[in-house]
This record gives C-alpha cells, structure tokens and sequence, in this order.
C-alpha cells in the first residue's frame, strides 16, 4: 500500500518539477512548484518525519510559493505566456544535468551500504520529539538560526521598500 | 508484476532527490526570468531535504546511537530556515532590481560588463 503511495507521489513531484522547469508561463511554473512541494510532503510522512512534513506544507507550500507568486504579479510586464523564455544555454543545462543525475544514480545504485529497506520505525518524529532535541543538543544553531530570521526579514523590508534619505 | 511486491528502500528516495536536484540545475541553466531560477534552487534545496530525511529514516540505529535520534530532520529543518530567509530576501532583490531596470531577465542584467 505505502509502496503504490510512494510512487504515485514521487511521479507527482518529479512530474511538477519538471513543469517548473519547462513551462513557458511563469505563472504555471509557480503553482507546479507548489505542487511538487506538495509532492515531496507526502514522501516525508512516508518516512516517519511527521513534523517536517508539516513544516513542507506550511513553509514551502503555504509561504514560499505564494511569495514567489506575488513576487511575479509585481514585476510582470508584456504577454504572461512568454514570461518565462528559454535561455541559449539550455542544451548544455541538459548535458550537465543529465551527468549530474547519471552520476549519483551510478553512485545510488552500487553502493551496497544504502541497499537497505525500511524497518519499523522506533524514532519518534513529531513536533515534541524535535523540540526536545532543538531547545538542548543543537541549541546554538538554533539561536543562530532564529537571529538570521530576523536579519533577514528586516533586510527584506529595507531592500524591497528602500531606505529613506535622513535630513 | 504484482506491485506491492516492489519495495521502497534508502536508494529510492536517493534517487528521487537526485531527480528532483538535476532538474533543478537544469532550470539554472535553461531559464532567463530571474524568479524562474530562484525556484530552481528552492527545488534543489528540497532534493537536498529528501536525502537528509531518508538517510535519519534508514541509517539511524537504535543499538549504536539512542542519542541523536532526528539529527537529519534538525539539519532539514536549519535547511528550511535557510531556504525561507534566502527566497525572502532573493524576492526583495528581484522586486529592486526590477524596479531600476524594468526587466527580470537575466542576460539583461550586465551593469558590471563594459
């Protein structure tokens, strides 16, 4: 059962990535990013990650895409469906791309250590697990992270906003 | 072929992140709209969240290691933080650049070519 979910999922996301990556109108492109996240949300619950999973949804899904979205109304101009053209280069992006996944596939699929199926799952995963190990063993980054947030949001604002000229 | 008789181990999802990362540097270099390629990078540190999440799922032994339990969701997380505030400020950028240039476009963007 979870096998058949695994994969319906994981075509899914695979499929809406690669919508991301060749739709013409950048519009669709967003929401085929939403829905690739999406996608990889279910594979987390898959895996036992009940928070991360949660998170995917409410961050990437609910935030980032949207935000994307937003960011594409404010600075669309001319005909949407030619708003995400092409580059030159795309034909040597497919040949790295391609080496690239060919690459890792090759490594994946000979290494014997990684040849191992799922076992009952024993670990926890929800919000209460996580936060005991967030709030004592990686407690600093934590903090660090927390800061970055806030850097990064007041950055945001004065970069999107601009600065007032002081008297 | 029966299906269910298909298992689902660590190699699979590694290779649904390596799926997922490829097609995302693919779409660094075959787009020319600027918010096209930050979404190409959020696929890629998505790919990267996947193989994080799949390697605590399946590596993690309870007879060597009681400790450290969901140490790749904490890192997977740390990467979702890293993710948001880099889309955040990546859009403001976008949003200022546009704003000076009337153009996303990527092979317009050349004030330091001259």
């Amino acid at each position: 059962m979870s096998t058949i979910v695994f994969f319906i999922f994981a075509i899914m996301a695979i499929a809406a990535a690669w919508g991301v990556v060749t739709s013409k109108n950048i519009v669709h492109s967003a929401f085929y990013l939403a829905l690739s996240f999406a996608g990889v949300a279910v594979l987390y619950i898959l895996m036992n990650a009940d928070f991360i999973a949660a998170v995917q949804l409410l961050i990437y899904t609910g935030a980032v895409a949207i935000m994307v979205v937003f960011a594409v109304m404010l600075t669309l101009r001319g005909d949407i469906c030619e708003s995400n053209p092409e580059s030159r280069g795309w034909i040597v992006g497919a040949l790295v791309a391609a080496s690239v996944f060919i690459t890792i596939a090759v490594v994946v699929l000979t290494n014997a250590d990684w040849r191992v199926l799922s076992t009952p799952w024993t670990g926890g995963g929800s919000a209460e697990d996580m936060s005991l190990l967030l709030l004592t063993q990686f407690m600093i980054p934590f903090e660090a992270a927390a800061v970055l947030l806030t850097v990064a949001l007041a950055g945001a604002v004065i970069l999107a906003k601009g600065v007032k000229e002081s008297k | 072929m029966n299906l269910s008789n298909l298992s689902v181990g660590l190699s699979t999802y590694l290779l649904v992140g390596a799926m997922l990362f490829s097609l995302g540097l693919y779409g660094i270099f075959a787009k020319r709209n600027i918010i096209a390629l930050l979404m190409s990078i959020e696929l890629m540190l998505n790919a990267v969240n996947i193989n994080f999440v799949a390697f605590n799922r399946f590596l993690w032994n309870q007879k060597i290691d009681v400790h450290y339990v969901l140490t790749g969701h904490v890192a997977a997380i740390f990467v979702i933080v890293i993710a948001a505030a880099e889309v955040a400020v990546g859009l403001a950028l976008i949003i200022t650049i546009y704003r000076n240039r009337q153009s996303t476009n990527v092979d317009e963007l050349n004030w330091l070519k001259w």
